[in-house]
């Protein structure tokens, strides 16, 4: 009872004029960067950040700004689909999958039903992925806040091993990149003995050490946008849409016929999307093939199948939820956007992870109310404006590249007013544009770098506590299990190579 | 492909001993303290401020060997490739989009963020985008307005200005 008391008190506050018009905003500003192909719900909020301290000054708390930031993160997951569906190219890796049916049936001149599937399909995900995380994340914070130190660096050493065993890119390619970030995150004063630590070339701008907006938006917004420039130099055609109120009215109709789909990408997307290395697109991904696996007719998948669109959709929505759980409860983000919320939580003065919940009640509720909200406000934004998204589709890139560099910029600056800081980030990006051709993923490393300073006084106390005993992390009932999960994950494509080794020399030698 | 593959696995090899050595660095004011004293378990104070980048970039290095090892055995994607690194076109891309961009810093120092902005976005549209004059400058022109209406009048954060700082003191004068 107390949780649903807390919810309706925090949808109200989500509900006051200043968060609703934060929220609208937010989802539009959303929509539009899940729309564009190479912008995602990764780059729109790292791109933004700087800017919600306008926000914090206005209204002198950080729940606004991150209702801002929620809301241009949920729409994301919305457009994405806009242009899966009448450009066959994804908005954003998140609605990959939906390329797979929407294009197909835009080619068939049914576009507007799966603009509208997918709208539909997106609410419902939406929707229970919210009543999910508000039934665990109060549970599970409250079970978190029994964890010491060895525990919580256990945790980061999950979501860590997670990248190396299920995130499906090169193996030391993904462990250089959780390094390096870690690395990176240790420049400055060390906060334990007070001691400089790696300053480059004596430089002063290092001294405070390197940011993380420095690097994030270093990597989505420069770096990003580079890759996207080199990678889309074709033209894409446009399907059209038939947008009359009979038309629109009949795909709401046939939505009923996507409810396998919807049930399997709602559910099934939740529980991936709390999986630090999987995240929205697996999440979808998978909802997809499982939906094929059960359906009817698996035939008709590829060639414009209403469930291979409302499955992709529902996950990607509901698997967004998912991630923002261990962010939440535990301070541990579970994919790049919320490895930048928690970031940002960190620059408005919270100290994420379980606390939270006891501390900070009047910043969580009218967050997770705003979750509602913003659902709400996504499929009404995106029916009632889907011929706006189109239009703005059209933009050429010519123009909203450079935009999107002045943005990053100016960002930067804004939010440090030092201009070695923005020399940094264009460094940091072409850096990323070069690593990012050769297969180096760069997720890792973001989330490395927001947990680094966490993860290594939380190491540092522990081998204090037990006197150099790495055994520490083995013994405790909770962080024991957690370690050896997180080793096994980390030593399972070792295990893989051994044994796919070992089958090879015995058909060999049969 | 392949020869960037193994050029970048052996520059980022050379970072992590460089990141190596750099994290083993005794601090300045302490001149009797030897090089990698904080790489380890300091007596009463836990593991000493160099530990965790020093063991981390060892990681580093260790995968920088195993990239080598799969380009040799030709068993990552990249060192398969026959395939150039970048090709004419994102050679030409990268030259012009990254040197605007080196172009826009360089001028921030001398016209300051509006200036450079107005010339970056009037260069990346005219010239790289082919945009109609119309549509440049209303961007090129719109944009620096649109900034220095949010960040130095409505946020009260300064944007440098360079040689250009005496053309706004009049605005400064009405709006502020």
């Amino acid at each position: 009872m107390d949780v649903v008391a807390a919810l309706l008190n925090g949808i109200l506050v989500a509900l006051e004029p200043i968060n609703l018009s934060l929220a609208i905003i937010g989802v539009i500003v959303g929509l539009f960067v899940g729309a564009m192909p190479g912008l995602g719900s990764v780059n729109g909020v790292a791109i933004l950040l700087p800017f919600t301290f306008v926000i914090q000054n206005y209204t002198g708390g950080a729940t606004s700004p991150m209702i801002f930031l929620a809301a241009i993160y949920y729409g994301a997951m919305y457009g994405g689909a806009i242009s899966s569906i009448t450009l066959g190219i994804p908005g954003a890796s998140t609605a990959v999958a939906t390329t797979f049916d929407g294009r197909p049936m835009a080619l068939a001149g049914k576009a507007h039903v799966a603009l509208v599937v997918a709208a539909l399909a997106s609410f419902v995900g939406g929707t229970v992925s919210n009543v999910l995380f508000t039934a665990f994340a109060p549970a599970l914070a409250s079970v978190a806040l029994s964890f010491g130190d060895p525990e919580i660096f256990a945790l980061m050493l999950l979501a860590f091993a997670t990248f190396v065993g299920l995130g499906g890119d090169d193996i030391p390619k993904t462990i250089f990149s959780i390094c390096i970030g870690l690395v990176l995150a240790t420049v400055g004063f060390d906060i334990v003995s007070g001691e400089p630590r790696l300053i480059f070339f004596d430089l002063t701008g290092f001294t405070h050490g390197i940011r993380f907006l420095v690097l994030a938006i270093g990597v989505y917004g420069i770096g990003e946008m580079i890759w996207t420039i080199n990678t889309s130099r074709y033209g894409n055609t446009m399907s059209k849409v038939d947008l009359r109120a009979r038309n629109i009215w009949q795909a709401v109709k046939d939505f009923r016929h996507a409810w396998r789909g919807t049930a399997i990408g709602s559910l099934l997307g939740f529980f991936v999307g709390i999986l630090p290395a999987a995240g929205a697109t697996p999440g979808s991904l998978m909802s997809y093939g499982v939906a094929k696996m059960i359906a009817k007719d698996p035939r008709q998948f590829g060639k414009g199948a209403i469930d291979g669109i409302a499955a992709p959709e529902s996950a990607n929505n509901s698997a967004s939820t998912g991630a923002m759980l261990p962010m939440m409860t535990l301070g541990i983000p579970g994919s790049p956007t919320t490895a930048v919320l928690l970031a940002g939580m960190v620059i408005w003065g919270l100290q994420p992870g379980p606390l939270l919940f006891t501390n900070q009640p009047e910043f969580v509720w009218p967050l997770i109310g705003s979750f509602y909200i913003s659902n709400v406000i996504a499929v009404l934004v995106n029916l009632a404006f889907i011929p706006v998204f189109l239009w703005m589709l059209r933009m050429p890139f010519t123009i909203l590249a450079p935009l999107i560099f002045v943005l990053s910029l100016v960002g930067v600056f804004a939010a440090y007013q030092d201009m070695f800081d923005v020399w940094l980030m264009v460094g940091v990006g072409v850096a990323a544009f070069f690593l990012r051709i050769l297969d180096y993923p760069v997720a890792p490393a973001v989330l490395a770098i927001v947990l680094g300073p966490i993860a290594e006084p939380k190491l540092r106390q522990s081998l204090l506590f037990s006197d150099g005993d790495i055994s520490i992390f083995f013994t405790r009932p909770i962080a024991g299990p957690i370690t050896v999960i997180a080793l096994i994950l980390i030593f399972l494509p070792l295990m893989k190579i051994i044994r796919d080794k070992i089958r090879r020399t015995n058909k060999e030698t049969a | 492909m392949r020869r960037a593959e193994i050029v970048t696995a052996v520059v980022l090899g050379i970072i992590s001993i460089y990141l190596m050595w750099k994290s083993g660095e005794p601090p300045a004011w302490d001149p009797d303290v030897v090089r990698f004293a904080n790489i380890g378990m300091i007596e009463g104070e836990g593991p000493g401020s160099g530990f965790w980048p020093f063991w981390l970039s060892l990681v580093m290095l260790i995968c920088c060997i195993f990239i080598g090892v799969n380009w040799y055995r030709r068993s990552s994607p990249p060192s398969q490739s026959d395939e150039p690194f970048l090709d004419p076109y994102g050679k030409k891309m990268l030259l012009q989009v990254g040197g605007g961009l080196i172009g826009f810093l360089a001028l921030i120092h001398v016209v300051g963020f509006y200036g450079g902005m107005f010339a970056f976005l009037l260069y990346y549209l005219r010239h790289l985008g082919r945009h109609s004059w119309k549509q440049t400058l209303s961007v090129a022109v719109g944009m620096p307005i649109i900034s220095f209406f949010f960040f130095d009048i409505s946020m009260r954060i300064v944007l440098p200005k360079g040689y250009l700082e005496p053309l706004f003191i009049p605005l400064y004068d009405i709006f502020l």
